[in-house]
């Protein structure tokens, strides 16, 4: 063929408006999506919410016979179970099946921006982790005598909704690194055994003295520290270091991430 | 439809692109080599898509077809070469937004609704089909508002049809699009994909199906282990390299047929004796001559699928 190429005139670009709308939609269809999903949006709601209520306003008693301080403890940490649990569920597993079927690569082949993807699915997390944050609040204030001043009610509702981000970039790093058939194990392998070790189910103190120690290395157990210094509750640590642990254990899951992403170029296809 | 496109080439206001007989060069592959670790999927290949025009990649599994497409769509980058679609880089958005491109996959999402799936996708696009549009040519009518995964497998398969074809991309890729329908289905979507075409959109089809290629494709690519082994129209690609098929009833052993001149191969079919021969005229002679009581005779191009056969071996 003698024709030539056409040429390329100058560098391509979306205008503003037309990207906002990518990022809306792609987040809006996540939520839809996975809102859908009984077996997702059922169990990450449901589950926290029996487990508190089991734990936080039926069992634990205060030494006045009351509930109210179980039921703020368990509030902030069993919270913090709630919204590690939509994170990996939600990205580990999600972006782990999509990568599997071959739908990402659909995406990936589409002008799609690739950040609009992630961030569909970190704004699909954060409003689960509401839902969750809100169903344990209301749970705690009706039946466990919680009573949260303003500010310490604010506190809470934004660790914990943006705690969710840190295992978003967990839940990514398993999403590239596992098979779709194993992803969900690998979070359910992972998910319960942190949560214990980090003591989002009982206080820390109650643990032995090397699980103690050994829980400064687990991410959860900074989350639920801080959420429990965000309600007033006695916490271990300085929050400076909890947030600087949390953020630096995001920028390292993002990095890994990146690896898996690269790697997904270089596959093998007949 | 409001915003097609009817003729080719004419893809974007204020930029000219160069015409030549069969439509300017879209897309292009230069001197272009792909290994993965010590596998070597493609060699030195060089290959055009002009526009307009409906070109079917035919090979055997693991011949180098799938990583054509995937270097053509910026999904890999090419070990050494070029590759260049309307002139730039495939993973630039700008060439992006002009390719449609319909992958096989294990499955999307199944939760969302065919309609919710087609806005998204059209979202991506500066000027996507309005969504009657992308409805009506995928044939989506009546189940717009199903999820995805109450479809049947045919309904599926025109879902991803509809989010190729929705941004109205001037170029589509069709990775096997016909695989696991049934031949009413097949021939359903071979008229959509004809009515793409007429609609000015070229078309890079790869499929298992020869004839798939020989009722769709302008121009047939014939790729194996990793090189294009054979190029040209369906018909050329017959005429150069299985020769001729005679049929006919014939008294004579096969293996006298076999003997004769030309012959590549003989077999029963039925009653008659179908030969393979690569000089039809100096068979012929030598059968006429052999066997007074020949009848039946049927001389005829060979099938696209012997041709294929005898290139890829």
């Amino acid at each position: 063929m003698s024709s030539s190429v056409a040429v390329a005139s100058a560098k391509w670009s979306r205008p503003l408006l037309k990207t906002v709308e990518i990022y809306w939609k792609e987040s809006k269809y996540e939520f839809l999506k996975r809102w859908r999903m009984p077996v997702y949006s059922l169990s990450v709601i449901l589950f926290p919410a029996m487990f508190y209520t089991l734990f936080g306003l039926v069992l634990n008693r205060d030494l006045s016979g009351g509930h109210r301080e179980a039921a703020t403890y368990l509030l902030a940490t069993m919270g913090c179970y709630g919204v590690i649990g939509v994170a990996l569920f939600g990205f580990g597993v999600g972006v782990a099946t999509e990568r599997g079927q071959g739908w990402l690569e659909v995406k990936r082949a589409s002008p799609m921006p690739i950040p609009a993807y992630f961030t569909g699915r970190v704004m699909m997390c954060l409003v689960f982790s509401f839902l969750v944050f809100l169903t344990l609040f209301t749970l705690g204030t009706l039946f466990g005598g919680v009573r949260l001043a303003p500010l310490q009610l604010l506190g809470l509702m934004a660790t914990l909704v943006l705690g969710s981000t840190p295992f978003c970039a967990f839940g990514l790093v398993i999403g590239y690194f596992t098979k779709p058939n194993s992803a969900p194990s690998v979070v359910n392998m992972l998910y319960l055994p942190l949560s214990f070790l980090s003591g989002l189910w009982m206080p820390i103190g109650v643990l032995p003295n090397f699980l103690q120690r050994l829980a400064l290395a687990l991410p959860p157990y900074h989350l639920g520290q801080l959420a429990l210094h965000m309600v007033g509750m006695e916490s271990r640590g300085d929050i400076h270091t909890h947030i600087n642990v949390l953020i630096g254990f995001t920028l390292i899951c993002l990095g890994v991430a990146v690896l898996g992403f690269r790697r997904d170029e270089g596959k093998l296809y007949g | 439809m409001a915003t097609a496109q009817m003729t080719a080439g004419n893809f974007a206001p204020g930029v000219s692109y160069p015409r030549a007989a069969g439509g300017a060069a879209i897309a292009r592959v230069s001197g272009v080599s792909k290994s993965y670790g010590s596998v070597q999927a493609l060699r030195e290949v060089n290959f055009t898509i002009n526009a307009g025009e409906v070109v079917a990649l035919l090979g055997p599994n693991g011949a180098g077809k799938s990583t054509l497409v995937r270097l053509l769509l910026g999904l890999a980058s090419p070990t050494q070469g070029r590759v260049a679609v309307f002139g730039r880089d495939p993973k630039d958005p700008g060439s992006r937004v002009r390719v449609g491109a319909m992958l096989q996959v294990g499955g999307i999402p199944a939760t969302m609704l065919v309609r919710e799936h087609i806005d998204l996708f059209s979202s991506y696009y500066p000027c996507p089909l309005p969504m009657a549009d992308v409805v009506a040519v995928a044939g989506l009518q009546g189940i717009e508002k199903r999820q995805y995964g109450d479809l049947s497998g045919g309904q599926k398969q025109r879902v991803l049809f509809a989010l190729a074809l929705c941004g109205d991309p001037d170029l589509l890729f069709l990775d096997e699009p016909t695989v696991g329908l049934d031949v009413e289905a097949r021939r359903g979507f071979w008229e959509q994909i004809r009515k793409l075409v007429a609609r000015g959109k070229t078309v890079l089809l790869t499929t298992h199906y020869l004839e798939e290629a020989d009722a769709l494709a302008d121009r047939v690519v014939v790729i194996n282990k990793g090189s294009i082994v054979a190029e040209g129209t369906p018909e050329s690609i017959k005429a150069n390299t299985a020769g001729k098929k005679i049929r006919c009833v014939t008294q004579l052993s096969l293996a006298s047929i076999e003997r004769m001149a030309g012959v590549v191969s003989a077999r029963f079919d039925r009653e008659a004796v179908e030969i393979q021969t690569s000089t039809a005229e100096a068979t012929l002679r030598e059968l006429l001559a052999s066997d007074p009581g020949l009848f039946g005779l049927e001389v005829s191009n060979a099938g696209i699928e012997e041709a294929f056969l005898a290139l890829t071996k």
